[in-house]
């Protein structure tokens, strides 16, 4: 490696990394940086990119174009040396269904030439431990429900110590139980060091538990940052509760805000333009002219009106 | 290694393939064994007139039998499901990121394949003698070239035929494995598989392609008889084991080439 050395502080680095099918680009030039010890939300709509991207990451489908350096080495090049250290949950699990949970993971365990067969026994027990599925260890796969097996494709993940988790939708199929337990196991993972890359079309998942976050919209990044940098993009909103409407719009234009028509009857909602006046001399201007002022604040943006704003509203997902 | 025995043999599906192999020698066995008129030399099977002779013939006369399309079949839905499987059912990933080495991931699978031709080759085998010692007198055999044996030598010839039958078979486990490769429908690379096997015996049957004979996999399928002569005649087991070495070495290969860059997508 020479001037292009990826750096050793990222978990996973892209340079313009680009996925073609035929005519259809999946993945379109992105740029991840994911430092370690992050817990990185990989966020975007079904059908963005992002599962395309995750089998590049990790060796299953050659890039067309770009870079990854993964943990630090190059990847597919390093592959042997790069994926014992990395858990994957790639585009949900896959088991024998004709085997029981504790032979699946026996299995997939064996298929790693760098784990050792000793402690074999006692590595697949702790990771069933772990996803709280020891009751069920001797049944055949079959018999799982879609939640039993998420979690044994987390417990495969987690067979041996590792420096990166690549958890592809986690919490899908999962019940609301089910996700807290994910979110509190990501989370213990990350105090343990480790950095997890998380992919999700659920906004209010890495809103809890991610430390960063990168937003994919048909194959492309449009946004990557801390959650507080994203979110810091985003307009904050002013909205006043009072029953005269009318006064209370025509001293916002007078701030230069300009407010829509009424949220409800006695709600106003209008963007805060950025070196807009101070939100206590607006209110003071209001009470002046008048206004019954029931209810005041400025809303920061939320992560899911960036989300949309991003990558477009319900079924309008950009193709 | 150990690990895909254990898929392989944990599987109902195995177990199923191997009774009903081992069910052709019963079947055989117990119609001659009813039969009231004894079976008059060349009708049925090669060596069926000899079984009531001699009950070790029933595992030879059940190998010929079960050659041009129960053996194929088996071995077709065991060498197909070798990836194709695994992508079926979406743990081929899991395997590749585990990470298990594409490379030895086909060497292990194909190994996998060759196991379980074996074992079919020995189901027919071992069921026929046990059930050929149970329905009819074993003694000495007489072999093509007029000697007799012992039984411990034709034991020992039986399984030089089992033998033989396991390599004839390692060409067309090559072809299913790269036929795996091309496909993540598990059933389509079985069926795959199984046509070129019935394909290539069509094509062995037609005078006209005579030039073309020596080259298919299934040509000396059915040559195990000089086995049957003494002194031992080599010469067809050589040509066998040369041919299907060869159809090892290129569809190992184009399985290789076909399976080193593929994109996983399953």
């Amino acid at each position: 490696m020479t001037s292009a050395t990826p750096s050793v502080e990222l978990a996973i680095e892209t340079r313009g990394l680009t996925k073609r099918f035929g005519h259809q680009t999946a993945v379109d030039g992105i740029d991840l940086s994911v430092p370690r010890g992050a817990v990185f939300g990989f966020l975007g709509p079904n059908g963005s990119g992002k599962t395309t991207s995750i089998r590049m990451l990790l060796g299953l489908a050659a890039a067309t174009n770009g870079d990854i350096a993964v943990l630090g080495q190059e990847m597919p090049g390093r592959l042997r040396d790069v994926l014992p250290r990395v858990g994957a949950l790639v585009e949900g699990p896959a088991f024998y269904p004709f085997l029981s949970g504790a032979a699946n993971l026996r299995r997939l365990d064996t298929a790693d030439p760098g784990a050792s067969s000793a402690t074999r026994s006692a590595r697949v027990h702790r990771a069933l431990e772990r996803v709280g599925l020891t009751h069920a260890a001797g049944k055949k796969v079959r018999a799982y429900s879609l939640g039993m097996k998420q979690r044994l494709g987390i417990a495969n993940a987690l067979l041996v110590p590792r420096e990166l988790l690549v958890l592809d939708e986690p919490t899908n199929g999962l019940d609301p139980q089910g996700t807290r337990e994910v979110r509190s196991l990501v989370r213990s993972l990350a105090a343990e060091g480790t950095t997890v890359f998380v992919s999700s079309h659920l906004l209010a998942e890495v809103e809890q538990m991610c430390t960063h976050a990168a937003v994919m919209s048909a194959g492309s990044l449009v946004a990557q940052g801390t959650l507080d940098e994203l979110r810091r993009v985003g307009e904050a909103h002013l909205r006043v509760r009072t029953p005269d409407v009318a006064d209370a719009r025509r001293v916002l234009a007078g701030f230069g805000i300009a407010a829509g028509d009424p949220v409800t009857d006695d709600l106003l909602s209008a963007p805060l333009p950025e070196g807009a006046a101070a939100p206590e001399t607006i209110v003071a201007a209001l009470v002046a002219a008048g206004v019954r002022v029931r209810g005041f604040a400025v809303v920061g943006a939320s992560l899911e009106e960036r989300f949309v704003a991003l990558t477009g509203e319900g079924f309008d997902v950009v193709q | 290694m150990v690990s895909e025995l254990t898929v392989l043999f944990r599987r109902r599906r195995t177990w199923a393939m191997l009774l009903a192999l081992a069910a052709v020698p019963v079947l055989i066995a117990v119609a001659v064994r009813l039969a009231s008129s004894p079976v008059a030399p060349g009708r049925g099977p090669p060596f069926l007139d000899r079984v009531t002779q001699n009950g070790l013939f029933v595992a030879i006369t059940a190998m010929v039998v079960c050659i041009p399309l129960f053996l194929p079949l088996t071995i077709g839905v065991v060498a197909g499901d070798t990836i194709a499987g695994e992508a079926g059912l979406g743990t081929l990933r899991y395997l590749l990121v585990a990470p298990a080495g594409r490379v030895r991931l086909l060497i292990v699978k194909y190994a996998g394949a060759a196991v379980f031709c074996l074992a079919a080759t020995l189901t027919v085998a071992v069921s026929g003698a046990a059930i050929g010692a149970a329905l009819f007198p074993i003694g000495p055999v007489t072999l093509l070239s007029g000697d007799m044996i012992g039984v411990g030598e034709s034991v020992l010839r039986s399984l030089l035929i089992a033998g033989y039958v396991t390599i004839s078979m390692l060409g067309l486990s090559a072809i299913g494995l790269f036929i795996s490769t091309l496909t993540e429908v598990p059933v389509g690379a079985m069926a795959a598989t199984i046509v070129v096997s019935v394909v290539a015996q069509v094509l062995d049957a037609l005078p006209q392609l005579d030039w073309l004979h020596p080259w298919l996999f299934s040509h000396y399928w059915l040559d195990f008889a000089d086995l049957l002569r003494q002194p031992l005649e080599w010469t067809s087991f050589g040509n066998n084991a040369l041919l299907q070495g060869g159809y090892l070495l290129v569809f190992g290969a184009l399985a290789y080439g076909r399976f080193v860059t593929k994109d996983i997508l399953s």
